[in-house]
């Protein structure tokens, strides 16, 4: 039975009790405990049950890389799962609620899969749910699925608040134990700008519960008057509760400091995740102490010895009255020494080492612990509880030697340093035999951009286990006089995979090396046979490692355990890959202020505000958002687009074309350079006239289309399409930067400046005249021309170019003005029934016309001649962007799909998308096709359905009727037609 | 909350150049007072201030009324010369940021080391999501971001917070 002791416990405060539920039960612990010290403290060891199994479990760590006693903690939007009871410190009136068990902690149903747990080995659902093939997708996978997951996830929005904290600093110093104060305390003297994060919430990492004597302090005094001097240091900033997350290139770290998790007080943002740019990085993240996998290693009562002497020296927690202890090196009899100093009884050490003798050895018996050398556990005795352990020789098969009382067990298999974040961006292990442990090599570190190593481990981080070896290779790396502090000789370790040696399969099933996942010794060993000898399979297979604490405890073991199998060297097998975060990150502290109105920028148009109180009903394009149509009263959209369209063809419309990309040209070399991105002449364009051209990729396909018009001598501006502005701009830039430097070419990126409004329509000169200031008439301002003046008192540039067909004038002014433009246009234009417009009208007059649109008619894919535009293609250029691609073979075959009209034989409109059938079935099996629909609308002007698509030998087939796909119905027949299905000879446009 | 105000400052004018630097700064110069500023500087005169945006790239901050005067006084100064001129006062929206944290608010979204930002740099960056550029001016600083995404750079400033506030 674990309880709280009558005293100790250096990190809580008695005087303030803290009041909290777990699984609705109403428990008291005190300000500075975790739930996990405070449900030991209230005799709750079984904090979860494991996932596949259902087995119960018991916390078996102290910190970050607890994988049982993991809770959902809080309620409504601010519940999370999977947050680990070793970290999460308790608040007035937190709830937390236990997982992955039904209907209880206590008695779980789930539980049968252990008791079955032979017919559920490594693999087991590869092997199982293969056949028959539809069983998988209707009952397999629903019901794995619904067993399958940890925790359960929020059902609503985050409530809380997360901030981004961009920060630069010299030296980054990630831990704040004594290596990393030492750290922090020698570069701040030099000057630098440090920052020192710790991620738990004291200074002093484990040396205050480990004790140590550092300039003749002790160890929680040096930390104390350590952090003391550095808090005067205007140079440096320290934070604790702050996570170093993940180590990338050019020394970016993430930081995340938890702001709110551990009060009660909800209201600033919940974590702060610092984006840091680090000149150098130093790690000092400590170790993290290994289990031993001995039979039974996962029931309640089994811990990590270090996490143990925590649980008594931080939170004046008892895990157990009697606790054996077992061990492959020296640091686990300082355990011994923590419960017998609290009064708790130590029945016996078993050391796995025939002849261990040190200094704390020796202290250790004197006080009258029996120490059994050469011994381990066969097995512990126990289900929800350990009861007893049976001892065996180490070097035996597990034939129990005699049975121990106990109700915990403190186990040792030596210390991994935590080589995360030196791993992160590239650092390199090697394998130290000696310590067995693997340690950064600080002749492959994580290198900068200059091919210096930019992160510098240190401490236990860097393989140093005793407080004068942690303190030593701090002097040594950072360059600085080591504290004066006593040389404690430790006997060395002996590396124990598994326990005993010699175990037989029936131990080995029962040997967990992963507990979050449920992966033992048997299922690493049955990887391996089954060949998955990589260490990446066999993680994969097996899931070791896979669980949310990402294998902290279980990594080097089961790699061991692998290597062991293979019969190669541990460092042969190798360690799988440390990727960042260091432990899991809530979703919303990546997103920062990423959400509701500013999750993206949402880009507005200078009449986006008009749009708004006109009702439109907005089409996403790119991060703008232009109107699809503006419905009236209580019209459909349908019936919106279709007024829209009648209106403009039959009187006037109006459209916000601002989004179009406008790219000022301009130089010696325009021309020229115009003549090689366009697939047209561009250099011949008469200034005051305007050039619809096409631009192709290298490849020779078509990129992007618009109308060129010519400013001046040197000056030409081009138009995009909206998606195309900044894309095109970087492509023109591109060229000029890296290709033909030489050239004398200026680009001005001219979109956000103007606001461009189209005035289409019968009754479009009408408005214009109406509005006055400048001529406008067919002769002074004939089709395909621009001239600059003033319209309604606005300087204004007005282009006759029209995407519609109708008559059309595109007006472009200072964005500013573009409101008053519009609202002038809309008054004067009120007589003719001036209807604005949206992107979906747009779309259908210009496919009336026959108009391609890139991104519809295009994919990618396409070259210009497919669409039939040969005539916007150069013959007399030698080149062109695009030119050699379109030569090559497979562009000239005649079986290419060709832009084509497609009509209805009944009027309806075809699918979008739909493909067109041809004969037979390709190799797998597939119906063939010959050709898809590219854009397809309801013509309001026409009454029918009309379409664009690409057909194969398509304008060779004129009048064929072929069929094409409808979605759960049978195809639908159309006829090949011309593309232009409205006033083929251009009447409307040229008056 | 702190004591920091954000405003949008009414149009601003402002002037691209794209050439020689030298060249455009003799022009400029002449017709505004503002020296050439070093790479990525700022100089400022008579309510001008000209700000270094690249290798041949300059922007001319000045009077909004005053902004196509000038820079058809610069294009005339400039006629022979490989250089562009182009009045994008539209382009952009200003804000001013004022008060005890700004530097420290404005690092919630911009990736900018403020304690080693010179007094006259321009910092061309971004701004959570979309390009951006500060600078300082008057006591405090001045941002600008493109006109369309004007109410976005507006909700995220208006989101932001100085560590500690």
């Amino acid at each position: 039975m674990s309880r709280r002791l009558k005293s100790g416990g250096r990190l809580i405060d008695r005087t303030k009790p803290v009041e909290f539920t777990c699984d609705g039960k109403a428990l008291r612990g005190y300000a500075g405990d975790t739930l996990a010290s405070a449900l030991l403290a209230n005799g709750q060891r079984v904090m979860g049950r494991s996932f596949k199994y259902h087995r119960p479990r018991s916390v078996v760590g102290s910190g970050p890389e607890e994988p049982n006693a993991l809770f959902g903690i809080g309620e409504g939007d601010r519940f999370e799962p999977n947050q680990r009871a070793t970290l999460q410190e308790i608040w007035p009136g937190m709830t937390a609620r236990s997982q992955n068990a039904w209907p209880s902690l206590g008695f779980d149903v789930g539980r049968v899969n252990d008791y079955g747990s032979r017919f559920l080995p490594a693999g087991f659902y590869y092997k199982t749910f293969i056949h028959p093939r539809p069983l998988w997708k209707h009952l397999f996978e629903p019901v794995i699925r619904k067993a399958a997951g940890l925790g359960s996830a929020p059902t609503v929005g985050d409530g809380d608040h997360y901030a981004h904290q961009y920060a630069f600093c010299d030296t980054l110093i990630v831990g704040g134990g004594i290596a990393g104060l030492l750290a922090a305390w020698t570069a701040a003297k030099a000057g630098e700008r440090v920052m020192l994060v710790e991620r738990g919430a004291h200074w002093g990492g484990r040396s205050p519960v480990d004790g140590a004597t550092i300039d003749g302090q002790d160890a929680a005094s040096w930390v104390k008057s350590t952090v003391e001097a550095l808090e005067k240091m205007k140079n440096v900033t320290l934070m604790t509760r702050c996570e170093g997350s993940g180590v990338y290139d050019h020394g970016y770290v993430l930081c995340n400091q938890n702001l709110t998790d551990h009060i009660a007080d909800k209201s600033g943002p919940r974590q702060r995740l610092w984006r840091v740019r680090a000149g150098r990085v130093v790690t000092a993240t400590g170790a993290i102490e290994r289990p031993i996998s001995f039979a039974g290693n996962d029931v309640p009562g089994v811990m990590l010895a270090s996490a143990v002497r925590d649980f008594v020296a931080n939170h004046g927690v008892s895990p157990g009255e009697r606790t054996v202890i077992v061990t492959n090196n020296d640091d686990a009899y300082r355990t011994a020494k923590v419960l017998l100093d609290a009064g708790l009884r130590v029945p016996a050490i078993l050391d796995v080492r025939p002849n261990a003798a040190s200094d704390i050895i020796n202290e250790i018996k004197s006080l009258g612990v029996t120490v059994h050398t050469g011994r381990g556990i066969a097995k512990v005795h126990g289900d929800a509880r350990v009861t007893g352990v049976s001892v065996c020789l180490q070097s035996g098969d597990g034939t129990v030697l005699q049975e121990i009382r106990c109700d915990c067990v403190a186990m040792s298999g030596g210390w991994s340093p935590v080589v995360h974040l030196w791993s992160h961006c590239g650092g390199k292990l090697w394998w130290d035999e000696a310590r067995a442990m693997f340690r950064p090599d600080p002749d492959q570190p994580p290198r900068d951009g200059n091919a210096q190593g930019f992160v510098t481990a240190i401490g236990a981080a860097s393989g140093a286990l005793t407080v004068r070896q942690v303190l030593a290779d701090v002097a040594e790396t950072m360059d600085t006089d080591m504290p004066a502090c006593e040389d404690v000789a430790e006997a060395p370790i002996k590396p124990v995979w598994i326990m005993p040696d010699g175990a037989g399969p029936a131990l080995r099933a029962k040997m967990w090396l992963d507990y979050q996942n449920d992966v033992k010794v048997s299922d690493v060993r049955l990887a391996a046979q089954e060949g998955f000898e990589s260490v990446e399979h066999a993680k994969r297979y097996t899931t070791l490692g896979m669980a949310t604490d990402q294998g902290k405890l279980s990594n080097i073991n089961g790699l061991a355990v692998l290597a062991d199998r293979l019969d190669v060297t541990i460092p042969q097998v190798g360690t799988t890959t440390f990727r960042p975060p260091y432990t899991p990150i809530t979703i919303g502290a990546l997103a920062g202020e990423a959400r509701g109105d500013i999750f993206q920028p949402l880009r507005k148009t200078p009449m986006h505000d008009w749009h708004e109180a006109n009702g439109a009903f907005w089409e996403p394009v790119g991060q703008w958002r232009r109107p699809y149509c503006y419905p009236q009263g209580g019209e459909s959209h349908a019936d919106a687009v279709a007024r829209e369209v009648k209106n403009t063809r039959q009187s006037l419309g109006m459209l916000d074309a601002s989004t179009l990309g406008k790219l000022l040209v301009r130089g010696p070399d325009a021309g020229r350079f115009l003549d090689m991105l366009y697939t047209n002449m561009m250099s011949t364009l008469n200034v005051g006239r305007c050039r619809y051209g096409l631009m192709c990729d290298e490849n020779g396909f078509l990129i992007d289309d618009g109308v060129v018009a010519r400013i001046d001598d040197d000056t030409w501006l081009c138009h995009t399409t909206t998606g195309g502005a900044d894309r095109i701009h970087g492509w023109m830039e591109d060229w000029l930067q890296c290709e033909w430097w030489d050239w004398k070419v200026h680009v001005v990126n001219l979109t956000e400046q103007l606001a461009q409004i189209a005035v289409v329509g019968p009754n479009a000169r009408k408005v214009m005249e109406k509005l006055g200031g400048m001529d406008v008439k067919a002769e002074t301002l004939p089709f395909m021309a621009w001239a600059d003046g003033t319209l309604a008192g606005l300087s204004v540039r007005a282009y006759r170019i029209s995407f519609s067909g109708e008559l059309s004038y595109e007006i472009a002014v200072p964005a500013h003005q573009g409101p008053e433009l519009w609202t002038a246009l809309m008054e004067a234009g009120a007589e003719f029934g001036i209807t604005p417009y949206g992107t979906e009208a747009l779309h259908i007059m210009r496919a009336e016309k026959g108009f391609i649109m890139i991104g519809d008619e295009t994919d990618g894919t396409v070259i210009p001649q497919d669409l039939g535009l040969d005539w916007a293609i150069s013959k007399k250029k030698d080149d062109y962007l695009g030119k050699r691609g379109q030569q090559r073979d497979a562009f000239q075959k005649p079986g290419r799909w060709k832009l084509v009209g497609l009509e209805t034989l009944d009027g309806s409109a075809l699918e979008d998308g739909a493909y067109a059938v041809a004969d037979g079935r390709n190799e797998n099996g597939q119906g063939n096709v010959q050709g898809r629909v590219t854009s397809t609308y309801m013509s309001p002007t026409l009454g029918k359905g009309i379409a664009m698509g690409l057909v194969e030998r398509g304008p060779d087939r004129m009048g064929e009727v072929i069929k094409f796909t409808r979605i759960g119905q049978a195809p639908q027949e159309a006829r090949i037609v011309n593309a232009v299905f409205f006033d083929p000879e251009g009447e409307k446009s040229n008056v | 909350m702190s004591d920091i105000s954000i405003s949008r400052l009414p149009i601003t004018g402002m002037i691209g150049l794209r050439g020689d630097l030298s060249s455009l700064g003799k022009v400029v110069k002449a017709v505004t007072g503002c020296a050439l500023p070093d790479q990525r500087m700022c100089t400022s005169a008579d309510g001008h201030t000209l700000l270094w945006m690249s290798r041949d790239e300059l922007l001319l901050t000045c009077n909004a009324e005053a902004a196509e005067a000038i820079a058809s006084d610069l294009r005339s100064r400039l006629s022979g010369v490989f250089a562009t001129v182009a009045n994008i006062s539209s382009a952009r929206q200003v804000f001013e940021l004022k008060g005890q944290g700004v530097e420290s608010l404005l690092a919630n979204v911009m990736p900018v080391d403020f304690a080693r930002l010179d007094a006259s740099e321009v910092r061309r960056t971004r701004m959570a999501q979309v390009p951006a550029a500060i600078w300082r001016h008057d006591g405090g600083w001045r941002l600008m971001c493109f006109r369309s995404v004007a109410d976005y750079a507006d909700g995220l400033l208006r989101a932001a917070r100085p560590v500690g506030a």
